[in-house]
């Protein structure tokens, strides 16, 4: 493991050393905490939508979550190991066919919709994913 | 004044800091930082320190140079460098520099080659805004125009900006923030970039424009500090392992230690270490 690897590994298990990291993916949805300042006080926010895509690179990792808020389509860009984000909850599990859902941006209402993940899909992934 | 140390830039990645947000860091590596040679007024006519970093093979020195280390008693270097540094801050020749040398937080300068950008526009060089798009322009969209008058004066004065060569020069930035330090792994990191291309070496010293923090130990940071004071911070708990009543004693002797002088750590704690050390071979 390089120098640049081994800092990178050290950050990571800081913050997985506060909250486990949940499997997800792209069509996923998700709610992520967010700690906020408002002056002198923290508080935990809570953002909620669509992951329509991840970046695995180590400490850089990240992954985007798009919603509809008051009609206006937003998108967050999370750093997973971020010390600000408290935790990662999968509400749904989607099932898309593609890594990168940015198709979703041109589409409102019923032509967004993902079709939810059947449970032997889910199990089948995971099973994969710890294999 | 003090020393420098030479380091070889790693590459940059991030930390995140103690409120989240998130910190761009560059990593030098100090890899065998030792000083190799120091001039004097009597002799030399300043006073500097040499230091050395890196291995190279003997067989690539130069006679010349090999010379140099075989008095100096240390291994031949890959880069040797100069840093002027005050009477009072003379480091013995063969002292190992640690990265305990820089505190962090602390405001540091460094040098580097910077990286090479070959034979550039004036466009890139100099940040000219070149010609315009349209109207009559033709094949010069990027030339620099106009450098100078007609007959009088008649020349190209000395020092117009033009096309060249970029790149490749010795450049310093100023007032650099070190993030944090690991003296056992000899690692710095440095707040943002620094100059130079990874695997290159680099220069870094206290800045000149920023006061030197009191932590700092003066007149230079000791690898052999570094091991000392990180032996201490075990040695306590391998003792509590054994007798629990003793460690508590140690530990109160020994983490006042962060500014105490070099005699003290290396005769109290040395023995500390090697028992430890010992404790754990038996086990």
């Amino acid at each position: 493991m390089n120098i640049l690897d081994r800092i990178g590994q050290k950050e990571m298990n800081k913050v997985l050393a506060d909250r486990d990291i949940p499997e997800f993916g792209p069509g996923d949805t998700l709610r992520v905490d967010v700690k906020v300042v408002e002056g002198t006080r923290e508080r935990i926010q809570a953002f909620e939508g669509v992951c329509i895509s991840r970046k695995s690179a180590g400490v850089n990792s990240s992954f985007t979550v798009r919603k509809i808020s008051y009609g206006e389509g937003v998108e967050r860009i999370f750093p997973l190991y971020s010390p600000r984000v408290a935790g990662i909850t999968v509400l749904r599990h989607g099932r898309v066919r593609r890594a990168k859902l940015y198709y979703l941006r041109g589409r409102t209402g019923k032509a967004a919709r993902i079709a939810e993940k059947s449970r032997e899909r889910v199990a089948k992934t995971k099973t994969q994913a710890t294999a | 004044m003090r020393c420098g140390v030479i380091a070889k830039k790693v590459g940059m990645t991030r930390v995140f800091a103690e409120n989240g947000s998130h910190v761009p860091v560059t990593v030098l590596q100090m890899e065998n930082c030792q000083v190799t040679s120091v001039r004097n007024k009597d002799k030399d006519g300043y006073t500097a320190l040499q230091v050395g970093v890196g291995s190279r093979k003997v067989k690539n020195v130069s006679k010349a140079q090999r010379g140099q280390f075989e008095k100096a008693g240390v291994t031949a270097k890959a880069k040797v460098a100069e840093f002027r540094v005050s009477d009072d801050a003379v480091v013995e020749v063969g002292t190992t520099l640690g990265a305990n040398h820089f505190v962090s937080g602390q405001k540091v300068d460094v040098v580097g080659i910077s990286q090479g950008k070959g034979f550039a526009g004036a466009m890139k060089r100099h940040n000219f805004g070149g010609l315009r798009a349209s109207h009559g322009v033709s094949i010069s969209h990027r030339s620099h125009g106009s450098t100078g008058n007609n007959q009088d004066p008649g020349k190209v004065f000395k020092g117009k900006k033009m096309a060249g060569h970029m790149g490749a020069a010795r450049v310093t930035t100023q007032n650099l923030e070190v993030v944090a330090t690991d003296a056992e792994e000899g690692l710095i990191l440095i707040r943002g970039a620094v100059p130079g291309s990874k695997g290159g070496y680099v220069m870094v010293s206290d800045a000149l424009k920023a006061a030197r923090p009191d932590e700092a130990p003066f007149p230079a940071g000791l690898l052999e500090d570094a091991i000392a004071a990180a032996a201490a911070e075990e040695a306590p708990v391998e003792e509590a392992q054994a007798e629990e009543a003793t460690a508590e004693e140690a530990q109160a002797d020994e983490t006042p230690l962060e500014e105490a002088p070099a005699e003290e750590t290396s005769s109290d704690d040395a023995p500390a270490a090697d028992d430890a050390a010992e404790e754990e071979k038996g086990e």
